[in-house]
């Protein structure tokens, strides 16, 4: 079986993001970028299963401009076999994202599709679900955990009440959530490796979508700003704010 | 138009997050269609006819869509919404689950987590762990909206009169089935609904730690909460964590004890209306953010604002 891994590059999730002045975007010049986090633990989990010897080859693929091949060549030094870029200069949205993924699915033929469970930058939380759809395929989105049985995976997913478990059928696409795995560091002589890895190029147009997108970002603004609280000395004066000032309790 | 809303419920009881998203729905027009899908859920079809907002249900009975597989429900969904100008759905773990799935086969963009409502086309939404918002219009013919309960106040669970139209399942899609759930059962409020949380962090050094943070979560009638690194340190189940990839929440008294404030917490309980941060790190970030800090070790704290809690009227 092959595993398939779409992977995004984002804005490191330990920097501190900047709005713009001009309200059109989010600061990215001279930002650190990294391979969003929910992305390097669909790459690990991956990995593990190909190392447990329940998939043959492992392909990264990521969409967007040039830079990306860095966090590709990431996945590759991670463990993935080869990798392709579908380059673009639009900011794709998650529906064309995900058509994008089904045509190289169609393509490549992978028994299973594992992705982020969402890209921290936008916060959509849709693209493994849109793909999974567009394939017909089952889904388990926010998995903890993924186990292989005779007839498919039992998936445990986070969900608001706690842990639910379900059994899917294969071809599946899953999603991650935090606490599915801890994606290795990678070590030096597999970022050597990786570079000798194929990294195949391919458009859009190629792959017959049109990424145009169908929700206009009318601007980005800084979100209103706490007003200033105040120090208490001990629990006295807090239980005593708490009633009379605030009247919470 | 005409707005479709699938609530989330138990097959009993409807989900507060439900009415919040029927809130939503309200400022988008008057025609609010409420969907219930599930097995043997009578009384949530029930409830659902009461919600102040409401002007038809639709129940729906199939063993498939008791545990709400996204397989199921989407099938469901994309055979009922025909004539639908908005398609809603609470922005929990259900509604992202579903969602994205039904936009995806009606070949339509969508928009999450939205918490305002600017017109029929255009909300503001929260990006990158709420450190900033987007303005954002959508241009599909139908929008398919996740409602994040924080940003709209709960319709009335009663005192609405809709009628219920029993409809037809459709046909099952058996790709998925449901193996098992594991949950903390509780007698406390809801987290996302409380209108008092209390939340622990690393600070608390052990699960057994926490038992002080239930004590006063007792006696306030308070939910608890966790930070991202307490639930990974194993102290609390995953379900109690509040931030940016746990629960987002909004009560109207937030209390972090023992958490540092990272952004990704952050995220998940900034809109609270009135926070208090207990930590002994006056450097901490949560300070920030606290409208009553108290620098002071937990363990000594905790007692003494138990005692204090118990000397007020």
């Amino acid at each position: 079986m092959k595993i398939l891994i779409p992977i995004k590059r984002v804005i490191d999730f330990n920097v501190r993001i900047r709005v713009k002045k001009d309200g059109s975007g989010v600061e990215t010049a001279n930002v650190k970028m990294s391979m969003n986090p929910f992305c390097e633990i669909a790459v690990e989990e991956a990995v593990r299963i190909k190392e447990a010897g329940k998939a043959e080859e492992i392909i990264a693929v990521a969409i967007g401009g040039r830079q990306c091949q860095d966090i590709l060549r990431t996945a590759l030094a991670m463990g993935a076999d080869r990798a392709i870029l579908i380059e673009t200069d639009v900011e794709v949205q998650p529906l064309a994202i995900a058509k994008l993924l089904k045509a190289t699915i169609e393509k490549e033929s992978p028994g299973l599709a594992i992705l982020g469970k969402q890209a921290i930058d936008g916060d959509n939380n849709q693209t493994g679900q849109m793909l999974s759809a567009l394939l017909g395929w089952s889904q388990a989105a926010f998995a903890s955990n993924i186990e292989f049985t005779d007839t498919g995976l039992e998936v445990t997913r986070e969900v608001d009440g706690g842990l639910e478990t379900i059994a899917i059928k294969l071809p599946a696409v899953v999603t991650t959530d935090l606490r599915l795995n801890e994606p290795r560091y990678v070590k030096l002589p597999n970022i050597m490796k990786a570079r000798k890895k194929p990294l195949d190029v391919m458009t859009p147009q190629e792959l017959g979508v049109d990424v145009a997108p169908s929700i206009d970002v009318l601007d980005i603004a800084e979100p209103p700003a706490r007003a200033a609280g105040v120090k208490v000395a001990d629990v006295n004066e807090l239980v005593d704010k708490l009633r009379n000032e605030a009247k919470v309790i | 138009m005409s707005i479709l809303v699938i609530a989330e419920h138990d097959n009993n009881v409807i989900k507060t997050s439900t009415l919040n998203t029927v809130a939503a729905a309200s400022q988008l027009g008057d025609d609010v269609t409420l969907l219930v899908a599930g097995y043997h859920c009578e009384s949530a079809a029930k409830s659902g006819a009461e919600i102040v907002g409401v002007d038809k249900v639709l129940h729906v009975e199939a063993a498939y869509y008791e545990h709400a597989l996204a397989e199921e429900l989407t099938a469901l969904v994309v055979a009922c919404c025909e004539g639908a100008s908005h398609i809603l759905a609470p922005g929990g773990t259900f509604g992202k689950n579903l969602l994205p799935r039904v936009a995806a086969l009606l070949d339509v963009g969508m928009v999450s987590d939205i918490i305002e409502i600017e017109s029929e086309d255009t909300f503001v939404r929260p990006i990158y762990a709420g450190n900033a918002m987007a303005r954002v219009k959508s241009n599909d013919p139908v929008k398919v909206i996740s409602v994040r309960a924080t940003g709209f106040d709960a319709a009335a669970s009663e005192g609405g009169q809709a009628g219920i139209e029993v409809i037809n399942p459709a046909p099952p899609v058996g790709l998925a089935s449901f193996v098992s759930r594991e949950g903390a059962e509780s007698e406390r409020p809801e987290l996302t609904s409380a209108k008092v949380v209390i939340s622990g962090g690393r600070g608390f050094g052990s699960g057994e730690n926490f038992k002080l943070l239930e004590n006063i979560a007792d006696k306030l009638g308070a939910a608890i909460g966790a930070s991202r690194a307490a639930v990974d340190a194993g102290y609390v189940l995953n379900d109690y964590q509040v931030g940016q990839t746990g629960k987002i929440i909004a009560p109207d008294l937030y209390i972090a004890v023992g958490i540092s404030g990272a952004i990704q917490h952050l995220a998940g309980m900034k809109e609270s209306k009135v926070i208090v941060a207990i930590n002994k790190d006056e450097e901490a970030p949560i300070f920030e953010v606290a409208d009553y800090g108290l620098v002071a070790d937990l363990f000594q704290a905790l007692p003494t604002l138990s005692e204090a809690l118990d000397k007020l009227d």
